[in-house]
């Protein structure tokens, strides 16, 4: 029989410095747990591309971590303004980020490209004004 | 895998058990257990901030007295750059080299000479098309076993270029052997003269395979003490010191990363910075880096436990020391027909940096996530305080304790409390019930 653990982690939208914290205590969970260095680097970098989404977009959200041996699941889940047309939002270079958070090196309309490349699956539930659900999986081939 | 021997040492009558040194360690390695603190040393990372940060003068740096070579040969000074920056009104390094030499050594050999080869080749490595970027500097021993520790995937990224110490070391013998050739290398004896605990560990365990060039490590403040006794007034008749702006440069945060004449560079220095600076890069951020220069004391190599002077103090007196330096006068020579990428063989760790995993929960995932799900159901009935009054320094960390068999729950004071505030209520309910029952009777 197969374990799972849950992780839940609540992304402050209103501190923008704190932006990326989430994903570093899921490397650090995935050490613990004794995962590949390649599966933490592609969990952490795509968890910190849709934590930092959810801080620019959407005000902040959560983030729902599930590790099975064989798999990990995260789910973000925000109440921002969703997105408009997700196919143009996944084309490399597009982006919708204001210049503030470009100054910061943000913005470069890679975010959603990375997640796509860095997970063996995403999937993106969207309703303009309600909010936005993106569910990634990645999956641990021993 | 053989036990790692550390540098950094408790004198245990002097250790009160406080929670300084608990709450400020990095890698939580430190706990206080019966009544004075514990380091685990396969989580310790020499990076001495438990020995800044102890009022009771109980945590040590352990290294070598120079008696510990006298019976050697031939005796070689390593003076690290840093040395240069603990004396006031210091204008000219060769009144230290002939300190050294008054001290009884009968040579020296500048580290910061080194320091400028290890420049040399580390732009030629950057030349290198199939390398992964950005490369991260292994001359801090400390950043080296943080992240064959905690960041696996950085493992690649570290320069395998041995650090300036160690070339000074085999250079020096070499040098000597071949000006005398009737000493074997045995004879030959080379005493590193430290700012930092860190090199004291990586010469006692060797590093990726080999020996150290190094034979004893001295503390700088002893070394600073000793030559204050014997530093003359008078110029020494001849001009010893061989060391450049560069050589110089590297005992500060910056001097390494400014040597590699490109500025796609980034230098951070103080644990816990170079900790997010790690985290950040390995989730890709800053991708048009070349080379990363992190050191684990605040200022660089000048901030090491066992310098004398601070740090901020010392890098100002170096600045004015290489000021009518030249560049550098240590050079890596292009032979004709060698490569733009050629790095000697004698220059170049034996193999890449390994990732320790000692974290780990368990080897079986399943296993681990149950001892992470006891984890997490622990550390839920805890007050979320961080006291350290248990001897763990979070709750988190209590609660990894306690999962893995090394502390027991009811040692949470604030839990003790509450249990103790509820016997007393029972009792005093008790008390009060009593009389009354009495009354009606």
């Amino acid at each position: 029989m197969s374990e799972a653990i849950k992780f839940h982690f609540d992304v402050d939208g209103e501190n923008f410095t704190s932006a990326g914290e989430a994903s570093v205590q899921i490397k650090q969970k995935l050490r613990q747990l004794g995962f590949a260095p390649d599966i933490i680097r592609r969990v952490s970098i795509s968890m910190y591309e849709g934590e930092i989404n959810m801080v620019i977009h959407a005000g902040g959200g959560i983030a729902d971590v599930t590790v099975h041996p064989e798999q990990i699941t995260i789910v973000l889940e925000d109440h921002g303004p969703g997105i408009a047309d997700i196919e143009l939002a996944m084309q490399e270079g597009f982006s919708t980020a204001p210049d503030t958070v470009r100054s910061l090196g943000f913005g470069a309309g890679m975010g959603l490209p990375n997640m796509k490349r860095y997970t063996d699956e995403m999937h993106i539930e969207s309703e303009l004004g309600k909010g936005t659900k993106l569910t990634m999986t990645v999956n641990v081939n021993r | 895998m053989a036990e790692y021997k550390h540098s950094v040492s408790l004198d245990i009558e002097k250790c009160k058990g406080c929670t300084n040194c608990l709450k400020r360690c990095p890698t939580e390695a430190i706990r206080i257990r019966n009544g004075h603190a514990v380091i685990n040393s396969s989580r310790c990372i020499d990076c001495g901030e438990c020995i800044r940060v102890c009022p009771y003068k109980a945590k040590k740096a352990i290294c070598d007295k120079f008696e510990s070579i006298k019976d050697f040969k031939y005796k070689i000074a390593l003076p690290a750059p840093t040395l240069y920056g603990q004396f006031d009104g210091l204008d000219d390094i060769d009144f230290v080299l002939q300190g050294l030499l008054d001290l009884g050594f009968d040579d020296v050999y500048e580290v910061a000479r080194a320091a400028e080869l290890v420049s040399g080749y580390t732009r030629r490595y950057l030349n290198n098309p199939n390398i992964k970027k950005p490369v991260i500097s292994s001359a801090c021993p400390v950043i080296v076993r943080l992240i064959s520790l905690r960041f696996p995937f950085l493992c690649d990224n570290v320069m395998p270029l041995l650090p300036p110490m160690e070339i000074a070391g085999m250079l020096a013998k070499q040098q000597v052997m071949e000006k005398n050739p009737e000493f074997k290398e045995s004879d030959i004896a080379t005493c590193f003269i430290s700012p930092c605990p860190a090199k004291v560990s990586y010469v006692k365990n060797g590093f990726s395979g080999k020996k150290s060039y190094v034979d004893c490590v001295v503390s700088m403040s002893d070394t600073y003490f000793a030559l204050l006794g014997v530093m003359k007034k008078e110029r020494p008749l001849l001009p010893v010191s061989r060391s450049g702006m560069i050589g110089i440069g590297w005992a500060s945060t910056g001097g390494e990363s400014s040597a590699i004449f490109n500025d796609k560079y980034l230098a951070a220095d103080g644990i816990e910075n170079v900790m997010r600076v790690l985290d950040e890069i390995d989730n890709g951020t800053f991708p048009g880096l070349e080379f990363i220069e992190l050191n684990a004391c605040n200022g660089g190599c000048v901030g090491g436990t066992m310098a004398v002077e601070n740090p901020y103090i010392a890098k100002a007196r170096l600045q004015t020391l290489k000021r009518y330096l030249p560049v550098s006068q240590n050079w890596t020579r292009k032979r004709i027909g060698e490569d733009d990428k050629y790095i000697p063989d004698n220059f170049l760790m034996s193999c890449g940096l390994e990732y320790l995993p000692v974290s780990q929960l368990a080897e079986d995932t399943n296993e681990a996530i149950r001892k992470m799900a006891d984890i997490q159901r622990v550390r839920e009935q805890l007050p979320s305080l961080d006291c350290g009054s248990c001897g763990a320094p979070t709750c988190q960390a209590f609660a990894y304790d306690v999962i893995k068999g090394e502390a027991i729950e009811a040692e949470c004071i604030v839990k003790m409390r509450e249990r103790l505030n509820e016997l007393l209520k029972a009792e005093r309910e008790k008390i009060n019930k009593e009389p009354s029952e009495n009354d009606s009777k």
